[in-house]
């Protein structure tokens, strides 16, 4: 089957208009879909065989629309349902999709969606912060909402509850024990063995959707390079190819292979701090301090050729902010020939280490079917055996010009996750020597020029947590109406409840570290 | 376990010794903190840090302050992971509406004398994402702040030279 027939098949199975192409949405088509065939679509997609990637709602003053985006072999579909505002209700696509869960109760959180048949009525993005009946995207709530004098702690949230002898709860969080970002888990365990684990989030929610609202481009970029910190490269390049595409503005070839350059030099610098934090929760602490020394050795350069240790603010709506020279160029190659080696002994080190292997192999272990269920990605789904890499898969400038090996594991476990992270350290090193060979000359940034009408974009950006997708609107004054980005964590996140059962409490720590969410990410 | 140790003994220590504080005023110290406070934790300074909204860039950055080059232990300064063992809080924002009460409890959990330290342009004045439906903004706006260290995010040695100067303390060795 071709990577379109899916969708023409998906097409006629439910009522719609035929797909349409529209450039700000490519490499995705939009099919409009009537509401009562909106279950159907995703029982019918499911069949096909299509991953469900991401789900948002939007208030536009006739209407509500709600989209669903799939994809399978490199080939996306947006679905779009539009809804009366007397009438917001649509069949969930959580009995069919897993993943559609969180989605779905975010999108009826904060834009008052009801989807009828979702089998969880929890609110999830919402704590105490607003009222029930209030959703803070729908266009008459003000960004400034009407907040109580100090908002209440969450404790009412209702947590499945265990029962049985010898069975007890640990509430973890919101504040952990350590330099994390807050969350709270709640383990029902007997003596050491987990039964399970539920999360709760939606701590750090900041308002991220409604405050990008009436920006401009350039403003737009700032607030996507702060969804995670971690990943700013990776969030600005999403927010600025949509609104690029968007806007249809062409991107200079030079800048191109400078924002390819820092994403993956975004990558390498959270690999390596992150294989370090799993060695150190499995108390190998050397392995900790030579990563967190090579991390700094690293983000050190970054901020000397690139103006900023995480490469804030470098990508810009039209291009890039900062350009590389001669010396820059050498530097970063002089720097990958003195790294590669170390990292490849430190990697051997760990792995010729058996009290290592004794605690990362078979723990955290993830089935490559449910991974596939839950639609993880990123290392968690490559260390499942989910063969799946927006660069290679549905290459984007300047990776449609390279090669990009994808290594993958069936292990599932959390040495899998470790051995994901450092073939990809690895390779990383690789496809920038290449970028730096290849790096064209030219401009670095096009003026931006906002669209002339209202309309849309997504940006797709493998991330070093894997696939971001980005959603925008302009209105028809060029500022932004609506922004959806979509981080991995949202289909990752649940992967790391179902890995921890039957896993030992102590090894929480080890198991979280390998998945590495974002909670500012999930929590917008 | 040879490659180790000779790893170990090739590279020797790495830890930068830190400059005296010529950089201008990293840190904006409210007077009352200048007074006194500070010398109280001469010795050993227990944080306990809270992210109470951040995106998690100045997260990355404390965690930097344990890396061999700054070892921000041999100052006598450590992490605890109970607001009860601090003297210390040293918080990132901006105050998430949802993160509001657990920071006041976190704060309420912390024996005096203690310090606050607000971190980064969100915990200073709410940085790109201000005061709305989901967030306080400023940490100040929630609980009373000694001292802020801005940046976005400050890099480790800000934050080192930052957390030195609130607790009075040259930043030499």
């Amino acid at each position: 089957m071709s990577a379109s027939d899916w969708r023409e098949q998906l097409a006629s199975s439910v009522q719609s208009t035929s797909a349409e192409s529209m450039p700000g949405l490519a490499p995705a088509q939009l099919l409009h879909v009537s509401a009562a065939d909106w279950g159907k679509l995703a029982r019918v997609a499911k069949e096909l065989g299509c991953r469900w990637v991401a789900g948002w709602g939007e208030d536009r003053a006739e209407e509500i629309l709600v989209n669903a985006c799939l994809e399978k072999k490199g080939a996306y579909m947006i679905a779009r349902a539009r809804l009366d505002h007397t009438a917001v209700t649509l069949p969930s696509h959580t009995p069919y999709y897993a993943a559609a869960s969180r989605s779905e109760r975010h999108t009826r959180d904060l834009v008052g969606v009801h989807f009828s048949e979702h089998p969880d009525a929890r609110r999830w993005t919402r704590h105490q912060a607003w009222a029930e009946h209030a959703y803070p995207l729908r266009k008459e709530f003000a960004a400034a909402g009407a907040p109580p004098l100090q908002t209440p702690p969450d404790d009412s949230y209702p947590f499945l509850q265990a029962h049985g002898s010898g069975v007890y709860e640990i509430p973890v969080g919101p504040v952990h024990a350590g330099i994390i970002e807050p969350g709270h888990f709640r383990f029902q365990a007997v003596g050491e063995l987990v039964l399970n684990l539920e999360e709760h989030l939606g701590y750090v929610h900041k308002g991220i959707e409604k405050i990008a609202e009436g920006r401009d481009a350039a403003a737009l970029a700032r607030l996507a390079g702060r969804i995670s910190g971690d990943c700013t490269v990776a969030h600005t390049w999403a927010a600025c190819m949509a609104m690029e595409r968007a806007s249809s503005l062409d991107v200079p070839e030079r800048a191109h292979y400078v924002r390819a350059i820092m994403c993956e030099r975004e990558r390498v610098a959270n690999h390596l701090g992150d294989i370090g934090a799993v060695l150190n929760d499995v108390a190998f602490t050397f392995g900790f301090y030579q990563f967190a020394r090579l991390r700094e050795d690293w983000t050190r350069l970054s901020h000397a050729l690139l103006g900023h240790r995480f490469m804030m603010d470098r990508i810009i709506p039209g291009g890039v902010a900062v350009d590389l020279d001669p010396a820059g160029i050498d530097a970063m190659r002089e720097q990958i020939r003195a790294l590669r080696p170390e990292v490849e002994q430190l990697i051997a080190i760990a792995e010729d280490n058996a009290s290592i292997e004794d605690r990362l192999e078979t723990t955290g272990y993830l089935d490559p079917v449910l991974a596939a269920e839950l639609g993880t990605l990123g290392y968690v789904g490559r260390a499942s055996g989910i063969d799946f890499d927006v660069r290679r898969d549905v290459p984007y400038p300047p990776y449609d010009r390279l090669e990009v090996a994808v290594p993958v594991y069936h292990y599932g476990d959390v040495a899998a996750r470790v051995k994901v992270r450092g073939a990809e350290t690895l390779f990383a090193f690789e496809l920038i020597e290449r970028l730096l060979l290849a790096l064209p000359d030219g401009s670095i940034a096009n003026p931006w020029q906002p669209p002339a009408s209202e309309l849309e974009g997504i940006g797709l950006v493998e991330g070093w947590r894997g696939e971001i997708l980005t959603y925008v609107r302009f209105d028809s004054a060029g500022k932004i109406t609506r922004f959806y980005p979509r981080d991995p964590s949202w289909l990752n996140w649940p992967a790391l409840e179902k890995l921890m059962r039957d896993n030992i409490v102590p090894d929480f720590p080890v198991c979280n570290k390998s998945v590495n969410g974002s909670y500012s990410g999930h929590d917008l | 376990m040879l490659r180790i140790l000779g790893k170990v003994r090739h590279l020797g220590v790495i830890s930068e010794s830190l400059e005296p504080d010529d950089e201008a005023a990293l840190t904006q110290i409210g007077a009352q903190l200048q007074a006194r406070v500070g010398e109280r934790f001469g010795g050993s300074l227990a944080i306990r840090q809270v992210d109470a909204g951040s995106c998690n860039g100045c997260e990355l950055e404390i965690h930097a302050l344990n890396n061999p080059y700054y070892g921000i232990e041999r100052f006598g300064v450590h992490f605890v992971a109970s607001p009860r063992h601090a003297d210390m809080l040293l918080v990132t924002g901006p105050v998430s509406r949802h993160m509001e009460a657990a920071l006041r409890r976190t704060y309420e959990a912390t024996p005096s004398p203690k310090l606050v330290i607000a971190v980064g342009e969100c915990g200073a004045c709410g940085g790109e994402f201000g005061i709305s439906y989901a967030s306080c903004g400023a940490v100040a706006n929630v609980i009373p702040v000694d001292a802020v260290i801005p940046g976005c995010p400050p890099t480790p040695l800000a934050l080192l030279h930052g957390i030195l100067q609130a607790i009075g303390r040259r930043a030499t060795r």
